[in-house]
């Protein structure tokens, strides 16, 4: 996947928060984590979306983050830079709750054919696994309370499972309503943005469908890095590739390259 | 504080953690603690290494995004040592919430369709007006609520300068709340600028003036969080193991006998860099209260 990034000269983070920035309109509000998330939503609002808020679930809202000083957490200083409300943590998610949230940002370390993502553990059970991971942090409200997730992720074999281990966020859960069905009222995954294109999902059974490739990546490329059988548009799309004003707005606002590697 | 106490630890991640509190409970060697914290960074790890705790109630733990995923909570975790009981963001923040307003649950979206229910013992009830299905978060009741505030009168009234995380809620929710302080203020302070008290005096049990009490970590405003300090932690965690962090209670928390002596470890122009650093992520906010005073 790397290589698709290399035949585009950038990163494949830099590839992640490009798309994402795309995906993003002005005049609404998105729920953005540190690293890639928060990279594509200041990319946006210094493209095309100067009126798009960004929200940051260490009790933020409406930051204009200092280019050089990109927050590690969510919860700190350079999240805050020059935000419009600082309403406590709680408060914020609550806001989401509501419906006030637009777009919520989302990795994670496995995903299904359901778009559910796993942040939790691998293997084992859940008190002893075998791989103990992080935590949902605020990727499960993110996913549950946000009108429309979009997850960027690096595509691998690997994290992209016919069922995660644990379903830390719900996607479309087993598809067919069971997530209107939890109680969840809005919401869901619209897009999964990758490193090989952008998938979607079929409006019927919400299982994951490919919509479009990077240029240069085959559709075979992209079912051979996915775990399970992928559906397809008829009408497979290629995306336009990151233009140099998009790459040098991201690199300035990153000159150390913390977080394109 | 007593052996087997449930405590709530303010402040967010590597933001106004209350160190001082933090060491000094380590300092008395307590065990069998239960730890809450919605998202908890390394001094989780201290009192896993520490053999101080036996369940951690969170969000998430491990010390930050580019520092990867923590080695400590893997050994521990993963071994059965200690528990680490996850629940959403939000859900916590409900139970510190719910405990708050002296109520048993908060209705919610939180967590529904999530594996994230089974985990902590979340239950469902339905809307009794609707008919539809909601989370109940239970209310979360510490023993004990440590807190790191910008300032505090004697009475213990407190304000907080930036974001508030959740500690005005942890603070009412707690039996026993310990507070330490960047300053102590005159009364008339308080009262001059009473709409930026977040936690009153009534509900505070103890309050200690410790400046620089979160440090390394960072107090909004005050100073930046030390990241190289966390480089060089989890660096230390790479090259020896976790046993690494025995020698990092040695030299940080059993060795210096006060708060003073710890931050001589860390020393002066240490403290002065991320002072500096903090003004200039925090200018016009300063600008304003220079203007204001």
């Amino acid at each position: 996947m790397t290589t698709t990034a290399a035949a585009l000269a950038c990163t494949a983070a830099e590839l992640l928060a490009v798309m994402g920035a795309r995906a993003l309109h002005d005049d609404s509000t998105v729920f953005a984590g540190v690293g890639t998330p928060l990279l594509a939503s200041v990319l946006a609002q210094q493209r095309h979306a100067p009126r798009l808020t960004i929200v940051i679930e260490g009790g933020i809202i409406g930051p204009r983050i200092k280019p050089g000083r990109l927050p590690i957490s969510t919860n700190e200083m350079r999240a805050a830079h020059r935000a419009t409300m600082l309403p406590g943590i709680t408060d914020t998610f609550l806001f989401a709750q509501r419906g006030f949230l637009d777009v919520g940002f989302i990795g994670g370390a496995q995903i299904d054919q359901f778009g559910n993502i796993n942040t939790s553990t691998i293997g084992g059970d859940y008190w002893r696994p075998k791989i103990r991971l992080p935590g949902t942090g605020g990727a499960n409200d993110i996913a549950s309370l946000c009108r429309e997730v979009i997850i960027l992720t690096t595509h691998e074999k690997r994290r992209f499972v016919p069922r995660v281990d644990f379903v830390t966020s719900p996607g479309w859960r087993d598809g067919d309503g069971t997530r209107r069905g939890a109680g969840l009222l809005f919401g869901g995954v619209s897009r999964v943005i990758t490193t090989l294109g952008i998938l979607g999902f079929d409006p019927a059974t919400k299982r994951m469908r490919l919509e479009a490739t990077h240029p240069g990546v085959t559709r075979e490329t992209v079912r051979e890095h996915t775990g399970f059988p992928l559906l397809e548009i008829d009408d497979v799309a290629v995306t336009e590739p990151p233009t140099a004003d998009e790459l040098a707005m991201l690199r300035a606002l990153d000159p150390e390259r913390r977080f394109l590697r | 504080m007593r052996d087997g106490d449930h405590v709530a630890i303010g402040g967010c991640l590597y933001s106004r953690t209350p160190m001082a509190l933090v060491r000094e409970i380590l300092r008395e060697r307590r065990r069998g603690l239960t730890l809450s914290r919605n998202l908890m960074c390394y001094e989780g790890e201290l009192f896993m290494a520490a053999g101080a705790v036996e369940r951690v109630v969170t969000a998430w733990m491990g010390v930050g995004l580019p520092w990867g995923i923590s080695r400590i909570v893997r050994h521990f975790v993963e071994s059965g040592t200690v528990a680490l009981e996850e629940w959403s963001h939000l859900a916590i923040g409900l139970r510190f919430r719910a405990a708050a307003m002296g109520v048993p649950f908060l209705p919610s979206l939180t967590m529904l369709g999530s594996d994230l229910m089974g985990v902590g013992g979340m239950k469902t009830i339905e809307d009794p007006y609707t008919g539809a299905t909601v989370a109940a978060v239970p209310a979360l009741f510490p023993d004990v609520a440590l807190i790191h505030v910008h300032r505090a009168d004697r009475f213990g009234n407190c304000q907080i300068d930036g974001y508030a995380h959740m500690d005005a809620d942890i603070a009412r929710a707690a039996t026993t709340v310990l507070v330490t302080a960047e300053e102590i203020v005159p009364e008339e302070q308080t009262r001059a600028h009473p709409d930026r008290t977040v936690i009153p005096g009534v509900v505070v049990d103890a309050l200690v003036h410790v400046p620089f009490g979160s440090f390394p970590h960072e107090a909004y405003g005050l100073y930046e969080a030390d990241f190289d300090h966390f480089g060089d932690y989890t660096g230390a965690i790479e090259a020896r193991g976790p046993s690494a962090v025995n020698g990092y209670l040695d030299r940080y928390v059993y060795g210096p006998p006060t708060f003073a002596d710890y931050l001589d470890v860390f020393g002066g122009e240490r403290l002065a860099r991320q002072s500096r650093r903090a003004r200039e992520l925090t200018e016009p906010f300063a600008a304003f209260a220079e203007r204001d005073a």
